[in-house]
């Protein structure tokens, strides 16, 4: 099976608070920490799995700049087969559509089985995946958090919907799917491990390899632009409970016996 | 604004979902002015009185009525709108587990700009809506501009528009099924199968009053001890965030949010968890809810009543002992 993965280059939400710059036209990028998101993590090591199962390769995509090339690397260094960037001056300011077009032409240029998306990434919208389906006219599945190869023109997928609950499809291949995070436990990645695909090839291919108007894609297409960054004005919150640590103790002490949160 | 506006209604079971009446108040934001019409699939009985429920708060409704439609599948219902929607059109969708199959999709075949998880909207310039949106998982906020001059589809995120309970419509039913069947039954590549409901786990924590959750800022599962530990001098259930039972320490019976339980303790004890709307989504009832997190900023803490800005790993274990002191005195 032919597996492509998309992913993306964020900032760790769990390595640093998110705040934002002065003037509000970006986040507070100095001192951040990148990794790959999150959910896309998952979908990688699905996609290992599947290859180790039912044999095929997996290729890992991402739309970025030339630092994006970092997380194309350590997904590589996971077991993904083969990495491509996709990186020109005139995808910057691409919305969704912009960037589902762009992976759309690099599918097109391909063979692929199966394309995997996280579910989400840093932004919360989670639309890729979706769009690039309907651009290509294969069925699509969001929030996947099982997978089952049937065979080679079908698989078995279960969606995570509300309460705990799951839906099970059986799809077509070539399909779309977006992965929800949990549905394995990613491998670890070492420095040797990087170390060993360090010198491995990721072709870096822009709108002339790919075929696309610059005009379509980047700020120019964009039909959705970010204006600013703010903190909302916040209501009055929690009320913070300060002092030494055992006055905080016996202030919540007080609160839990008040509340009935000590049996 | 001169384009239609439409909102897909969710509902099971004949239970309208919180988000129809949602979105026409968010409607109502996009312009005050403007005529919602509702769209509602589903099969007989059942989507007749759920028709005429939403007839109540919608100036108009469509109704698409096939047997096909008794489980809506969004591959399906996505070809079947693309056939009945005016190609300009705002489309309203809740951001939930089936907004998210539908609605990117929809947006492609409509050729409509995508908007997804608005939160709020302040008005249309010049063709261009400037909506509220977060990122980082709510960290920080952002203004953005959509261009709706083709339609757009738009997704909101539950809870985050205050419901239109005026319910002062008696909207026209409108059966749009013939219109929507026309040509071939779409979304054949991908089919329904069945729901595998939730296992039920050891403990039942929808029926719990005191409840100790835990978050990621557990950091190994090591550490796990110190929540059961805090749980047991209190007598409360431990509880989770998504994280948590990602990494396989906890059964995904005790995580609470949207893909998990609904709960509706008296005191909940948020300990290591930053606040994901999905998370808060699933904390029902008005629980007296304590914060303890090392963020200052986590979300969390504008949800919760008390707050103690700290490491768990640090505090929790004080906080236990001292409640062991004091029952054992």
């Amino acid at each position: 099976m032919e597996i492509l993965v998309c992913v993306k280059r964020v900032p760790d939400t769990s390595e640093n608070e998110i705040e934002v710059n002065r003037d509000g036209t970006d986040i507070e990028r100095d001192d951040l920490v990148y990794s790959v998101n999150e959910w896309d993590n998952y979908a990688v090591e699905e996609a290992i799995q599947i290859r180790d199962k039912v044999g095929g390769s997996v290729t890992v995509v991402s739309v970025g700049d030339e630092e994006a090339e970092e997380v194309v690397r350590r997904e590589m260094a996971m077991g993904a087969d083969k990495g491509i960037l996709l990186s020109d001056d005139t995808f910057e300011g691409s919305d969704g559509k912009g960037v589902a077009s762009i992976i759309k032409a690099e599918v097109e240029k391909g063979n692929y089985d199966l394309i995997m998306t996280g579910a989400q990434a840093d932004e919360g919208a989670g639309q890729v995946g979706g769009m690039l389906a309907a651009m290509l006219d294969w069925p699509y599945a969001s929030l996947v958090n099982l997978i089952e190869i049937v065979d080679d023109k079908k698989i078995k997928v279960g969606r995570e919907i509300a309460g705990g609950n799951q839906e099970i499809y059986e799809i077509d291949l070539p399909c779309v799917l977006s992965i929800q995070t949990g549905i394995n436990e990613p491998r670890y990645v070492g420095i040797r491990g990087i170390r060993k695909v360090a010198s491995m090839e990721i072709p870096v291919h822009g709108t002339s390899e790919l075929g696309i108007d610059p005009e379509s894609v980047g700020k120019s297409g964009a039909k959705v632009k970010r204006l600013d960054y703010f903190v909302p004005e916040l209501g009055e919150g929690a009320e913070i409970l300060e002092g030494s640590a055992d006055e905080i103790i016996d202030k919540l002490i007080e609160f839990l016996k008040a509340k009935g949160g000590i049996k | 604004m001169s384009q239609q506006v439409f909102a897909y209604i969710i509902h099971k079971d004949g239970v309208v979902d919180d988000t129809a009446l949602e979105m026409i108040a968010a409607a109502g934001k996009l312009d005050p002015d403007a005529l919602v019409t509702a769209v509602v699939a589903g099969i007989g009985a059942e989507l007749n009185a759920v028709c005429d429920e939403v007839a109540s708060s919608f100036v108009e409704v469509w109704k698409i009525n096939n047997e096909a439609l008794a489980y809506v599948d969004a591959e399906v219902l996505r070809g079947l709108l693309v056939r009945i929607l005016p190609k300009d059109s705002i489309v309203l969708v809740p951001h939930d587990h089936f907004g998210m199959d539908l609605a990117p999709g929809l947006s492609i075949k409509l050729e409509t700009a995508y908007l997804p998880d608005a939160i709020g909207f302040e008005g249309i310039e010049d063709e261009k809506l400037k909506v509220v949106r977060e990122e980082y998982s709510g960290q920080v906020s952002t203004h953005v501009l959509c261009d709706i001059s083709n339609g757009a589809v738009i997704t909101t995120r539950p809870g985050a528009f205050k419901a239109d309970e005026s319910k002062s419509a008696s909207g026209k039913i409108v059966d749009k099924t013939g219109e929507a069947m026309e040509g071939d039954f779409p979304g054949g590549a991908r089919r329904f199968l069945e729901v595998v409901e939730a296992e039920v786990g050891d403990v039942d924590i929808t029926k719990s009053d005191i409840l100790v959750s835990v978050g990621r800022g557990i950091d190994d599962e090591d550490n796990m001890e110190i929540i059961f530990d805090l749980a047991q001098a209190i007598g409360g259930d431990v509880s989770c965030s998504r994280p948590i039972v990602d990494a396989k320490w906890l059964e995904k019976s005790r995580q609470v949010g949207t893909s998990g339980q609904t709960v509706k303790p008296k005191v909940y004890l948020a300990l290591g968890i930053s606040g994901s709307f999905q998370h808060l989504g699933g904390i029902k009832g008005a629980p007296f809810v304590v914060a303890i997190n090392k963020n200052p900023k986590a979300p969390i803490f504008q949800f919760a009543d008390v707050g103690i800005v700290d490491d768990i790993l640090d505090f929790v274990p004080e906080l236990t002992d001292r409640i062991n002191d004091l029952k054992s005195s």
